[in-house]
C-alpha cells in the first residue's frame, strides 16, 4: 500500500525485536470471539487515478454550472489562489495543536494575527483562536453569557432572549445545548422593518435575562441598530451578543462594539462553502471578560534572551486542565481556516475588503431594484441590507425556483421551510460572484412567470402586512 | 569597506514581523473586477449612521509580502510531512495529498449546503457512503456525521444516552469516568447536564469489573471509557464491562480516540457498545491544521437511532439520497448544516485507498511500531504499567527525575534531534507520563533514529542534564515565559 | 520555616487569627507545588465562606487549584494586590501576599487545625509516600 513505509522485511526485523512470533500475538489482549473473521465489506483498494475519476464523478452531479443566489449563513465569494497554495504548506496544513510552542511559532503567529484581526472588525478588545463554526460560537457566546452573569448577578439570571431572525439553525444549536441546563428561552418577533422589534424586545426582558442575541445583519439580510439594542439589553442588566454570520459586512457597516460579545462565521473570508463545512467560528468580547471565554487564545511571550514569541495561553480555563469545570468541552479549533482567513484578509487588505464590501452591496441592490420593477414582487421588509434580501412573489415560490434552475440559476432559499408565516417568500444573497447578466437572466425569469399569476395583492399592500410577528 | 554594518538584523525567515507591522498605506494584495452594476453609495442605502469609518489597523500589504509572510512562518513549524509526530493519543499519520485534491474540485467545494436535492447528489452520495463505511468498521447501526469534532461528538452521544433513558422512564445523573480519561470526556459530561463520578482504575490500568459493579448503581446513567485506553492498554473486559453496566440499565459510551488500534480488527459494536464517535482527524487521516478542523461523527446501536441529530441522509429508493428532516425524537442539532462535509470526503478517499485489506495492514503497522519503540526503550525509561501495548506506549520520566529532568524536558530535547515531542503529562494516572504513538506512517528507519534519540538523552540526562533542561538550542526561538505572557495577557497587536 | 503563629490545613492553607479576625493564606509548600502562580480568584468583601468549602482558586500556568476555607465566617477584607500581582504569592506566601481576611463565626473551628510543628510533621509524611 502506497502509503506505508514498511516493507515485509521491516516488518519482520521489527516483530523479531518485539520478541513475539507473529502480528497476530500482537492482539493477543482482544479475545478471539471479539475479532472481525475475514475482510470487512468496504470499497476499494483504489489507485490515485480512480480515487480523482470516484469524486470528479460526485463532483458532476453538482451545481457547479449553476449561479447561486443562496446565502443565509454560507457565503460564495471569490478566493484569491494565494491561499490554497500557502495552505498546501505540510507545516501548517499537517501541524498539530501548538502545544510545544518552539516549532509551532508558525501556527502560533497566525493566530495571534486572526485574534488580532477578529478584533479589530467586530470593534471588540479580544477575540480567540476560532470555534467550529458560527451556529456553535454563537452557542458558546450564550453559555459564556450565562457563566458571566452567574458569577456577577445576585439573582438569577437564567432566561436568554434572542431574535427570530437568528439564523434558525444557530438557534437550533443552542436549543440542543441549553435544553439541559434549564435555560428559559424567549424569542422576539421582527417589526415591519425585518428588524428586531424593540418595543417588543424591551417587555420581554426582566431582571431574570442572562443575554439578548441578535444577529446582524440578520437572517433576513437586515442590518440591526445594535447599539439601540444593546442600551436596551445593558438598561434591564442583560449582555448582548451579536452573532455575525456574514462578516465582509463588517467592512462597511459599523462594528457592534456597544455588544459585550459579538461571535459569528468567518467562511466569507476565503473558506470555501463545501456543503456546510467545514468553516470557521469567532469570538469576540470585552477584556474583562477573557477568563470567560472559551477556546484557545494565543498570547505574546518572550524567552531568555528577550526575544518575542507566541504561546497558547490562559489555557486552565479548558478542559484538560479544568476537566468537569471546564468553560467548554472544546478541544480542536479551525486552526487551518482561521489561517485561511488571516491570508485572506491580509490579501484584501483594508482598502480590498470595503471595496469588495461596496461591490457586494451595489450588485444586492441593483438585483433588489431589478426585482422591484417586476410586477406582483413584493418587499416586505424596509430595513436596511448588506447583500441579502427577502423578496414575496405571488403564486407558487417552488415554481419559481424551479424555472430558475431551467436557467441554470439556484434563486436563493425558500423562507418557508423556517418562517412558515413567510409562504412564498425567497432569501436571495448576491455576492460580488454573479454578474450583472446572470441578474438580468434572474429578472426575466421573475418577470415571465410572475406575469402568468393572478396577483391578488398589490405590492405595496404586501409591504405594509407585517411579517414575521406571528409565530 | 568603510561603513560595514557590524550588526545586521538576521534574515526575515528567523525574524519576520507581525504582518500588521510590515503594513503600509496604499498597498493591496488583491483586485477587483470592475464593478459591472452601478454603484451605490453606503451612507444612502444604510444610513450614515450605520456605515463606519476605515478599520483602524487593518493590513495594507502586497500579494508577494503575504505569500513571504506565511511562507516563513510555516518554516517555524513542525508538521507530518516534516518527519516522525509521535504524539500519543493524537494519531499523527500521513495526510494524503490526493484527499486535499479531491475536496477542492469545482462541484465538491462550490456546492451551497442549501442546494436543492437533485442538484447536490454528488455531496450526498459522499456523506452517504461515507457514513455505510464507518458503520461497517464499528459494527453499529446508524450514524450521524454532523459533530464538528471528537469533543462534540461525546456530547451529541451523551445527549442521546439522555435523551433515550428519559424516554423509556430511567432518568439517571451520573456517568461513570476512568481516571485515565482524556479531558473532554468530564467537560462534555458536564455539559450534557450529567455529573461525573471517577472510576479507579485497576494495577493493568485498566478498568476493575469489581469497582464497576460497585459504581454501578441505580443513579448512574452509563460508563464513557476510551478503549484502548489511554495507556494504549485494550480492556480484555470490555465485553463484560458492557454487560455489566447493561445488567444494571446503563449504557456504554465509547471514546474511539484510539480507533487507529482497532479498525479491520475488531468492532466496538461487537463489543457492546452502545454509542461512540470517530475522529476522522485521527482514524481516518484528515489533516489536522494547527488544531482543527476535526470531525466527530457519532455511531450507535438501533435502540438509539431516532436520537440521532437531524437531518440524516439517506436514500430515497429510486437510487437518489435526500436528507431526512423528520425525526421527532432527535436531540436536535449540534452544529449548523450538515457537519464538516469536507472532511467526509478526505476520510472516504482514505478509507477507498486503503480498501478492507490495507485498512487492516494500517493497523497492524500501527500496533506493531508501537511494541517496536517500546521494546527498545523499556531498558532505560520506566514502564509504569506492564501490559501489553496497541497502538500507543506510555512511559513515565520517573529515572530521569533522579537527576533533575522532567518529562517536559526530555520532549524540548528531542525537538533538537529533528523530532517532534510525544505528548507530556498526560494520562494524568501516570506522573511524568511520555505518551508515545508512532502510527503506522513511520518508517522503520525513522523510528530507529526517534528511539536513538530518546536513548541518547536518558544518557545525558545522567551526565549533563544541563543541555536537557535547557532544550531546546537549535529552534528559532527559546522557551517562552509563559507564567508572564499569562499574568498580563497580550492577545493582540495593537498600533 | 513555618511561623508558629499560624495554624495550617492539609490542604496547605494557613489562618493568623487576631481577636476575631482571622487571616488566611496558601503556604510555602501549596506554592512550589504550583511553580509560578498566574492568577487569582478570591471572593469579594462582605462573602460568606464557611469551613472546608472553596473560598477561590489559584491558577499557575498549567494547573488550577482551589484554596479551601479553614473557618467560617464573614470576608472582611481581600487583598487586592494579588489581581495584579499574583507572582507574590510565589515570593512571600506568608506575609505580603495574604489573601483574605475573616470575621470568624465559631473559634471552636480553628481547635481541629494544624500546629506549624504538626504541619511540618504533615509535609514530612506526605512526602516520605
Amino acid at each position: 500500500m502506497r502509503y506505508l513505509p514498511n516493507s515485509d522485511g521491516d516488518r519482520a526485523r521489527m516483530l523479531r525485536a518485539t520478541g513475539h512470533e507473529s502480528i497476530d500475538e500482537l492482539f493477543a489482549q482482544i479475545p478471539e470471539r471479539l475479532k472481525v473473521r475475514g475482510a470487512l465489506n468496504l470499497p476499494g483498494p483504489l489507485s490515485e487515478p480512480e480515487i480523482l475519476e470516484f469524486f470528479r464523478q460526485a463532483a458532476s452531479q453538482s451545481s457547479r454550472e449553476y449561479v447561486s443566489l443562496l446565502g443565509a449563513g454560507a457565503y460564495s465569494h471569490f478566493r484569491p489562489v494565494v491561499i490554497d497554495t500557502l495552505l498546501s504548506r505540510g507545516e501548517f496544513l499537517t501541524s498539530y495543536t501548538p502545544y510545544q510552542a518552539e516549532i509551532s511559532q508558525g501556527n502560533l503567529q497566525a493566530m495571534f494575527e486572526f485574534q488580532t484581526l477578529i478584533a479589530q472588525l467586530t470593534g471588540m478588545e479580544v477575540a480567540n483562536s476560532s470555534l467550529y463554526d458560527g451556529s456553535t460560537a454563537t452557542n458558546e457566546a450564550v453559555l459564556m453569557a450565562l457563566r458571566i452573569q452567574s458569577q456577577a448577578s445576585q439573582g438569577h439570571r437564567d432566561r436568554v432572549v434572542w431574535a427570530r431572525t437568528l439564523h434558525p439553525e444557530y438557534r437550533q444549536v443552542v436549543e440542543t445545548y441549553v435544553r439541559q441546563q434549564g435555560i428559559d428561552l424567549h424569542e422576539v418577533p421582527s417589526a415591519s422593518s425585518g428588524k428586531i422589534d424593540l418595543a417588543e424586545l424591551q417587555s420581554t426582558l426582566n431582571d431574570e435575562t442572562a443575554a439578548v442575541v441578535v444577529q446582524s445583519p440578520n437572517f433576513f439580510g437586515v442590518v440591526e441598530q445594535t447599539d439601540r439594542v444593546a442600551a436596551i439589553a445593558h438598561q434591564a442588566g442583560a449582555l448582548l451578543i451579536v452573532s455575525i454570520a456574514e462578516p465582509l459586512s463588517l467592512a462597511l457597516v459599523k462594528p457592534p462594539s456597544d455588544a459585550d460579545i459579538v461571535c459569528g462565521e468567518a467562511q466569507s473570508f476565503g473558506v470555501p462553502v463545501a456543503f456546510g463545512g467545514p468553516y470557521v467560528g469567532f469570538l469576540a468580547t470585552r477584556e474583562k471578560f477573557i477568563r470567560q471565554m472559551p477556546g484557545r487564545l494565543v498570547g505574546q511571550a518572550y524567552d531568555a534572551q528577550g526575544r518575542r514569541g507566541f504561546v497558547l495561553t490562559l489555557a486552565t480555563r479548558e478542559q484538560h486542565i479544568r476537566r468537569e469545570k471546564a468553560t467548554s468541552n472544546i478541544c480542536t479549533s479551525q486552526s487551518l481556516f482561521a489561517l485561511t482567513v488571516t491570508i485572506y484578509l491580509c490579501l484584501l487588505g483594508k482598502k480590498g475588503l470595503r471595496m469588495l464590501a461596496e461591490h457586494n452591496l451595489a450588485k444586492a441592490h441593483y438585483a433588489l431594484e431589478r426585482l422591484r420593477t417586476v410586477p406582483g414582487v413584493g418587499v416586505p421588509f424596509s430595513g436596511p441590507h448588506f447583500n441579502e434580501f427577502v423578496v414575496s412573489v405571488p403564486g407558487n415560490a417552488e415554481a419559481l425556483l424551479a424555472a430558475l434552475r431551467e436557467e441554470k440559476i439556484v434563486g436563493g432559499l425558500s423562507l418557508e421551510r423556517f418562517y412558515p408565516e413567510l409562504k412564498n417568500h425567497l432569501l436571495v444573497c448576491v455576492t460580488e460572484t454573479v454578474s450583472k447578466a446572470a441578474l438580468g437572466r434572474m429578472a426575466d425569469v421573475y418577470r415571465q412567470i410572475v406575469a402568468n399569476v393572478p396577483h391578488p395583492r398589490s405590492n405595496a399592500e404586501l409591504q405594509a402586512t407585517p411579517v414575521g410577528r406571528d409565530r | 569597506m568603510e561603513n560595514r554594518i557590524k550588526h545586521a538584523r538576521p534574515h526575515m525567515t528567523r525574524n519576520e514581523d507581525l504582518i500588521f507591522e510590515r503594513s503600509s498605506e496604499g498597498k493591496s494584495g488583491a483586485e477587483l473586477p470592475p464593478l459591472d452594476v452601478p454603484p451605490v453609495a453606503a451612507e444612502q442605502v444604510l444610513g450614515v449612521e450605520l456605515v463606519r469609518s476605515e478599520i483602524e489597523g487593518f493590513p495594507e500589504v502586497s500579494e508577494l509580502e503575504v505569500v513571504r509572510h506565511f511562507t516563513r512562518l510555516s518554516t517555524w513549524n513542525y508538521g507530518i510531512d516534516t518527519g516522525v509526530y509521535p504524539l500519543g493519543s493524537c494519531t499523527m499519520k500521513y495526510n494524503p495529498r490526493v484527499n486535499e485534491a479531491v475536496s477542492q474540485l469545482a462541484g465538491l467545494a462550490t456546492d451551497h449546503p442549501y442546494t436543492p436535492e437533485p442538484l447536490s447528489q454528488g455531496c450526498l452520495r459522499i456523506l452517504a457512503e461515507t457514513a455505510r463505511c464507518l458503520l461497517e468498521i464499528t459494527g453499529l447501526d446508524a450514524v450521524s456525521l454532523q459533530p464538528a469534532a471528537g469533543a462534540q461528538g461525546e456530547l451529541t452521544g451523551l445527549l442521546m444516552i439522555r435523551a433515550y433513558l428519559d424516554d423509556i422512564g430511567r432518568s439517571r445523573k451520573y456517568i461513570l469516568i476512568p481516571d485515565s480519561a482524556h479531558g473532554t470526556n468530564p467537560a462534555s459530561v458536564t455539559i450534557a447536564g450529567y455529573q461525573v463520578r471517577n472510576l479507579k482504575s485497576d494495577r493493568r490500568g485498566c478498568v476493575d469489573l469489581s469497582a464497576l459493579d460497585e459504581a454501578m448503581t441505580g443513579e448512574v446513567a452509563g460508563l464513557m471509557l476510551t478503549n484502548p485506553n489511554t495507556l494504549g492498554i485494550f480492556e480484555t473486559d470490555i465485553r463484560e464491562i458492557c454487560d455489566l453496566v447493561h445488567s444494571k440499565g446503563g449504557l456504554v459510551y465509547m471514546d474511539g480516540a484510539n480507533m487507529n488500534a482497532l479498525v479491520g480488527v475488531a468492532r466496538p459494536g461487537d463489543f457492546g457498545v452502545d454509542v461512540m464517535h470517530l475522529n476522522l482527524h485521527k482514524t481516518f487521516s484528515t489533516p489536522h491544521g494547527g488544531g482543527g478542523p476535526g470531525s466527530g461523527p457519532v455511531a450507535v446501536r438501533k435502540i438509539l437511532e431516532p436520537y440521532l441529530p437531524s437531518p440524516i441522509v439517506e436514500p430515497s429508493g429510486d437510487g437518489s439520497y435526500r436528507l431526512n428532516y423528520d425525526r421527532p425524537k432527535s436531540i436536535g442539532r449540534v452544529r449548523a448544516f450538515y457537519g464538516n462535509f469536507g472532511m467526509a470526503v478526505r476520510a472516504l478517499a482514505y478509507i477507498l485507498a486503503y480498501g478492507p485489506a490495507g485498512l487492516r495492514q494500517a493497523t497492524e503497522d500501527a500496533v506493531l511500531n508501537a511494541n517496536y519503540v517500546k521494546a527498545r526503550l523499556v531498558d532505560l525509561y520506566d514502564l509504569p504499567y506492564d501490559a501489553p501495548s496497541m497502538h500507543e506506549c506510555v512511559f513515565s520520566d520517573r529515572r530521569q527525575v533522579a537527576h533533575g529532568v522532567r518529562t517536559g524536558d526530555i520532549a524540548k530535547r528531542l525537538i533538537d534531534y529533528g523530532f517532534h515531542p510525544y505528548t507530556t503529562s498526560f494520562p494524568l494516572i501516570v506522573p511524568g507520563a511520555m505518551m508515545i504513538e508512532p502510527t503506522e506512517s513511520a518508517s522503520r528507519e525513522e523510528l530507529d533514529a526517534f528511539i536513538d534519540a530518546l536513548l541518547s538523552i536518558a544518557q545525558e540526562a545522567q551526565e549533563e542534564p544541563d543541555t536537557v533542561l535547557k532544550a531546546p538550542h537549535t529552534t528559532r526561538i527559546g522557551r517562552l515565559d509563559e507564567a508572564s505572557a499569562a499574568r498580563k495577557p497580550v492577545l493582540r497587536w495593537k498600533p | 520555616m513555618y511561623p508558629p503563629e499560624f495554624l495550617y490545613t492539609k490542604d496547605h492553607e494557613w489562618i493568623r487569627v487576631d481577636e476575631s479576625i482571622g487571616t488566611i493564606g496558601i503556604t510555602d509548600h501549596a506554592q512550589k507545588e504550583l511553580g509560578d502562580i498566574v492568577f487569582v480568584e478570591l471572593p469579594k468583601p462582605g462573602d460568606h465562606v464557611t469551613a472546608k468549602e472553596a473560598l477561590g482558586t489559584v491558577e499557575s500556568v498549567k494547573a488550577v487549584s482551589e484554596i479551601y476555607s479553614p473557618v467560617t465566617g464573614d470576608v472582611v477584607a481581600v487583598n487586592t494586590k494579588l489581581q495584579d500581582s499574583p507572582e507574590q504569592l510565589n515570593a512571600d506566601p506568608h506575609g505580603e501576599a495574604w489573601l483574605v481576611r475573616v470575621r470568624l463565626d465559631d473559634h471552636g473551628e480553628t481547635e481541629s487545625l494544624m500546629t506549624a510543628e504538626q504541619y511540618q510533621a504533615y509535609l514530612n509524611e506526605e512526602a516520605g509516600h
